[in-house]
C-alpha cells in the first residue's frame, strides 16, 4: 500500500489520498465502511458504504406471518428493541382495531422507556470510548446491568426481548419488577449527577465537542434526520408529542431541545432524555392500573384486512415507522421499516466536509448509529 | 585479597553494578507497571483486573512477555529495513542513560555529574526521533499520520518543560541533581514545591512540569500517538512481537524517568520528612505516588483534540512558564539571593 | 484575558472534580461476578432452550404431537413426530427435534402450545464441540432423564411405530406448515 500511488489531485489542486475506515474498525459501531478522501488530516469527502449486515428483514416480513415476524423486530436495532417491537405490534393492532387493555399500554411505556435509558447508556459509554475515556463505559454498563436484570425478570431475555405480543404482552409483570424499577429510578438520579460531574462538565470533553460538527436544522430537514440529531439542531420534533401513540399523552415530560447544532448539543439532548425517561417511568408506575395483559378476542390466525397501515414511535435514535401493506392474507404483502439511522447517516457526507479526522469521528459518534438499523 | 577488594570497590566496577541495577530496575518496572496499570484500571472501573495468572495476577506480565517473545517478528515488505529495526532500539537507551544520574538515595547515584539535568534533557529528545522513524519506516498511512502528530506534540511540550527546568535551575542555583535534593533537607515544607518565597507560583510550576511530562511520554489525555479508536495503534501499527513490546517498555521507562525527575526537582528526592527510614524508601514512595497519579489521570479523562493539545502548549503553558521564570528572577533579585 | 484565566481555572476545577469521582470509585468494591468461580442466580422466567414437560400423574411427556409449535416457529426449528399407543385416545410424542442453531428464543412455540407441554429451560452455559450437539432431540432427553432418575427400568414406554402403514400416515400429517420461500 504505497502512499504515492493512491494520491489523486483534489479539486483545488492538492494531492489527496483515500483512507478506508474499513468495516472492521474500532470507531464505527458495527460494520460500516467509510471511504474518506483525505488531504493530510482533513476529510475532503467521506462516502459511507453500508450493506455489510443486510439481513433482508423487510423480505422476511413478506415470508412470515405477523406473529412469526416479532423476533425480527427486536433485531433491527437491538439496543432499542422494545420500541421497535412496539411499532410493529401497534401497526398490526391498529389494522385489526383491537382494544388494548390500559395495563398493557402502561407496561409497554415503562419497558420502552427503560429500554431507551439502556440504549442511551450504551451510546454514552461507546461515544466516550471513541473519545479516549475508557472508564465511563464501565460505569454506564454497571447501571445498564440493573435495567437488563429487571427486564430479564419479566421477559427472560436481556437484549432481544420478544415481550410484546399482538394484543398485549407475553406475561404480566410481578411485584419484584415494580419494586425493582422504583429502586432503579432512585438509584439512577444521583448517577446522572455523577455523569454530569465526571464527563459533561469536563473541560477536555467540552473542548472536544463544542462547535464540532455543526448541523443546521435545514440540513436535517433535507436528509430527513430525526431524533436527538434534529433536536440538537433546535427542531422540537418528538413523535411522542407530534404523533401521540399509546398512553404518552397522559404523562408530563419535556422534550429537550438545544439550538446550537454541534456535537455538544446532541450529547446534552440525550443526557436530558435520560432524566425525562426517569420521570415518565415514575409517573407510569404511579398510575399503573390493574387488569388483563392480553386483549380479548385476538384471532388465533391473524389476517389483516387489505390496506395500508402505519405506526410511528420515538425510538432511542429517532422516528421509527412501520408500514404494513396487506392483501388480506396471513402474511403481509409488504413490510416497510423506516429506520432513523439511515437518514442520520446520510447527512454525514455533507456535514463532515473539511473536518479533521478525529472531529469527523466525533461527529459520527454523536449521530448514534447502529449499523444493523441502517442495513436492516 | 586487598587488591581484589580495591579492585571491586573501584569506580568502573561500581558503575557497572549500578548500571546493571538500573537496567534490571527499569526492566522489572516496565513489566510490572503494566500490572499496576491494569489493576489500577480495574479498580477505577470497579472490576478486579487480572486475577487468573498467579496470585492476584502477578504473573500476568510474565505471561504477556512470553506471548510477545513467541510471536514472529514480521518485517513487512517494502519498509525501510534499517530504520524499521532501528526505531525500537533507539527508544530504550535514552531513558536508561538518563536514569544513571538520578540520585536514588544519599549516595546512590550511578554518576554524580555536575550537569546531570542538562544530560537528561539532551537524551530526552532521542525518543521522539525513534517514534518518528518507527512511523515513517512502516510505510503505512496510519503510522505516518501518527508519527507526524507525535513530533509536533513533543516539540511543543519540550519548550514549557525546559522553561520550568530553567526556573528550577535558577531557584536552586545548580544543575547537579544530588545537590538539588540536598537543598531540600528537613521537614516537607522545605521541599521545592513549597519554596514560594522565591517563586510564588511554585505549585503552578509543578503542575506545568507534570502536564509536560504526560505529554512527552504520550500518556492520556495526550496519547494521540496511540489513539486506538482512530488510528489502530498509531506509529506502532506495523510492529509485532518484541518490537511492539520494546516500544511499550520504553514508554513505561520514560514515565519512570519523568516521575523520578519530578520527585527530585519538586518533592524532595530521597529526603525523608520524619527522618526514620533510609532515603531510598522515601524516593521510591514518592516516585510511585506520582506514577499512580499518572495512571489515575489516564483512566479518568478523555483524549484532548490535537489542536487543543497544541493550543494548550503554545498559548497557555509557554506564556505561564515564561511568566514564572521572570517572576522567580525578579524575586531572587529583590531578596538578593 | 480575564475570561481566559477564568476559563482555565474553571476547567482545572472540573478536572479535579472528575479525579475525585474516580478516586471515590477506586475504593468501592468490585461489581463484577467472578465467573466461573461464582455464578449468578438465574431468574425463573429465563429463556433457555425449550424442554418437554412431564405429566406428574402418568410420568410421560404431556406433548401429543399436535404440531402447533412446529407451525408457529418462525425459524423452522422444530420437528415433531408422534404415534398412538395401543388403547390410547391421543397420540404420544416419539421424536421432538429442536434445531437450536436456528432458534431465536422468541417463545412462539411455548405460547402456541395449548397444553403447556413445552416450557423454557434455564440452561445457559451450553458449549459443544460440533454443531450437531445443538440439534437436540428433546423427547430423548426427557426419557434419558427419566431413566437416570429411576422412573423407568425398561426402555421408553412409547416406541416409534414399526408398521410402515402407520408411519406413512403420521408422515403425511407431519408436513410442516409451508413457510413460503418464493
Amino acid at each position: 500500500m504505497l502512499v504515492k500511488e493512491n494520491l489523486q489531485t483534489g479539486a483545488n489542486g492538492r494531492e489527496t489520498f483515500v483512507l478506508n475506515l474499513g468495516p472492521q474498525h474500532p470507531a464505527t459501531h458495527g460494520v460500516l465502511r467509510v471511504k474518506m478522501e483525505m488531504d493530510g488530516e482533513y476529510v475532503m469527502r467521506a462516502e459511507p458504504v453500508c450493506g455489510y449486515i443486510h439481513r433482508m428483514q423487510e423480505k422476511m416480513g413478506e415470508n412470515r406471518t405477523y406473529a412469526q415476524f416479532l423476533p425480527n423486530t427486536s433485531r433491527i436495532d437491538y439496543l432499542s428493541a422494545m420500541n421497535y417491537t412496539h411499532a410493529f405490534v401497534g401497526a398490526v393492532e391498529r389494522a385489526l382495531k383491537l382494544q388494548i387493555p390500559p395495563r398493557v399500554e402502561f407496561i409497554r411505556v415503562i419497558t420502552s422507556e427503560l429500554n431507551r435509558i439502556s440504549s442511551h447508556l450504551v451510546w454514552w459509554g461507546a461515544f466516550l470510548l471513541d473519545l479516549g475515556g475508557f472508564t465511563p463505559l464501565l460505569y454506564a454498563f454497571d447501571d445498564r446491568e440493573k435495567i437488563l436484570d429487571l427486564l430479564e425478570g419479566i421477559s427472560g431475555a436481556r437484549l432481544t426481548y420478544c415481550y410484546y405480543r399482538i394484543g398485549g404482552l407475553y406475561n404480566d409483570v410481578d411485584d419484584e419488577f415494580l419494586e425493582g424499577t422504583r429502586a432503579f429510578v432512585k438509584h439512577m438520579r444521583p448517577r446522572l449527577d455523577m455523569y454530569r460531574d465526571l464527563v459533561t462538565d469536563n473541560i477536555i470533553l467540552r473542548k472536544r465537542l463544542e462547535g464540532i460538527g455543526p448541523i443546521s436544522a435545514e440540513l436535517c430537514r433535507r436528509y430527513g434526520a430525526c431524533g436527538p440529531v434534529m433536536r440538537g439542531s433546535g427542531v422540537p420534533y418528538d413523535v411522542r408529542r407530534a404523533e401521540p401513540y399509546s398512553v404518552y399523552p397522559e404523562f408530563d415530560f419535556e422534550i429537550p431541545v438545544f439550538p446550537e447544532g454541534d456535537s455538544m448539543a446532541r450529547y446534552r439532548v440525550r443526557m436530558e432524555e435520560l432524566e425525562q425517561s426517569l420521570r415518565i417511568i415514575e409517573q407510569a408506575l404511579d398510575k399503573l392500573p390493574a387488569g388483563p395483559v392480553m386483549a380479548d378476542k385476538v384471532p388465533r390466525v391473524l389476517k389483516l384486512p387489505a390496506g395500508d397501515y402505519c405506526y410511528a414511535v420515538e425510538a432511542a435514535r429517532g422516528r421509527f415507522l412501520v408500514r404494513i401493506v396487506s392483501d388480506g392474507k396471513e402474511q403481509a404483502y409488504r413490510v416497510k421499516l423506516r429506520t432513523p439511522c439511515l437518514s442520520n447517516l446520510s447527512l454525514f457526507e455533507e456535514a463532515s466536509r473539511g473536518m479533521l479526522l478525529p472531529d469527523a469521528l466525533a461527529l459520527m459518534g454523536s449521530l448514534d448509529l447502529v449499523i444493523p438499523d441502517i442495513d436492516r | 585479597m586487598q587488591t581484589l577488594l580495591t579492585f571491586l570497590s573501584s569506580e568502573p566496577i561500581r558503575l557497572l553494578v549500578a548500571l546493571v541495577a538500573i537496567m534490571s530496575f527499569v526492566g522489572a518496572n516496565a513489566a510490572y507497571l503494566v500490572w499496576v496499570e491494569r489493576k489500577g484500571a480495574g479498580r477505577f472501573q470497579r472490576r478486579p483486573g487480572p486475577t487468573e495468572v498467579g496470585w492476584a495476577g502477578l504473573l500476568q506480565p510474565i505471561a504477556d512477555a512470553a506471548k510477545l517473545l513467541s510471536k514472529q517478528l514480521i518485517v513487512p515488505p517494502g519498509v525501510d529495513r534499517a530504520l524499521f529495526r532501528l526505531a525500537p532500539v533507539l527508544m530504550m537507551p535514552p531513558a536508561l542513560m538518563s536514569l544513571a544520574v538520578i540520585p536514588w538515595g544519599e549516595s546512590l547515584a550511578a554518576r554524580d555529574i555536575n550537569v546531570g539535568l542538562l544530560m537528561i534533557f539532551a537524551f530526552g529528545s532521542i525518543n521522539v526521533m525513534a517514534i518518528m522513524l518507527g512511523g515513517w519506516s512502516s510505510r503505512n498511512k496510519y503510522a505516518i499520520m501518527s508519527a507526524a502528530r507525535v513530533v509536533s506534540q513533543n516539540v511543543a511540550y519540550e519548550i514549557p518543560m525546559l522553561l520550568v527546568v530553567i526556573t528550577m535551575i535558577l531557584v536552586t542555583g545548580t544543575m547537579n541533581l544530588n545537590e538539588i535534593v540536598r537543598q531540600q533537607a528537613g521537614p516537607f515544607w522545605h521541599w521545592n514545591l513549597f519554596r514560594v518565597w522565591v517563586n510564588p507560583l511554585m505549585p503552578v510550576t509543578f503542575l506545568i512540569f507534570f502536564i509536560c511530562m504526560l505529554a512527552e511520554t504520550n500518556r492520556a489525555p495526550f496519547d494521540m500517538a496511540e489513539a486506538e479508536s482512530e488510528l489502530v495503534a498509531g506509529a506502532f501499527t506495523e510492529y509485532s512481537s518484541m518490537g511492539f513490546g520494546v516500544f511499550f517498555m520504553a514508554e513505561y521507562a520514560n514515565i519512570l524517568l519523568g516521575c523520578a525527575l519530578g520527585t527530585v526537582l519538586f518533592l524532595g528526592g530521597w529526603q525523608s520528612p520524619i527522618g526514620l527510614w533510609p532515603g531510598v524508601f522515601w524516593f521510591l514512595l514518592k516516585l510511585y505516588l506520582l506514577v499512580f497519579s499518572v495512571v489515575w489521570i489516564r483512566w479518568t479523562f478523555p483524549r484532548t483534540q490535537f489542536y487543543g493539545l497544541l493550543n494548550l502548549s503554545w498559548k497557555i503553558l509557554i506564556p505561564v512558564s515564561l511568566f514564572t521564570l521572570a517572576l522567580s528572577a525578579a524575586m531572587m533579585k529583590l531578596l538578593r539571593l | 484575558m480575564k475570561k481566559t484565566a477564568l476559563e482555565i481555572l474553571q476547567g482545572l476545577r472540573s478536572l479535579l472534580i472528575g479525579l475525585r469521582i474516580t478516586l471515590r470509585e477506586f475504593f468501592k468494591p468490585a461489581v463484577t461476578v467472578h465467573y466461573p468461580h461464582e455464578t449468578l442466580k438465574i431468574p425463573p422466567r429465563f429463556r433457555g432452550h425449550i424442554e418437554l414437560v412431564r405429566d406428574p400423574e402418568t410420568g410421560r411427556a404431556i406433548c401429543y404431537s399436535c404440531k402447533l409449535c412446529e407451525r408457529a416457529c418462525p425459524s423452522d426449528c422444530i420437528t415433531v413426530d408422534g404415534a398412538k399407543l395401543e388403547g390410547a385416545k391421543k397420540k404420544s410424542v416419539t421424536k421432538y427435534i429442536l434445531d437450536f442453531t436456528k432458534c431465536s428464543l422468541c417463545g412462539s412455540c411455548v405460547e402456541a402450545c395449548r397444553d403447556s407441554a413445552i416450557r423454557f429451560s434455564r440452561d445457559y452455559n451450553l458449549a459443544g464441540l460440533s454443531k450437531d450437539e445443538f440439534v437436540m432431540d428433546l423427547f430423548k432427553k426427557l426419557e434419558d432423564e427419566a431413566r437416570a432418575a429411576g422412573l423407568r427400568e425398561a426402555p421408553a414406554a412409547v416406541e416409534p411405530p414399526p408398521a410402515p402403514a402407520e408411519s406413512a400416515r403420521t408422515a403425511g400429517a407431519a408436513a410442516p406448515a409451508p413457510l413460503k420461500t418464493s
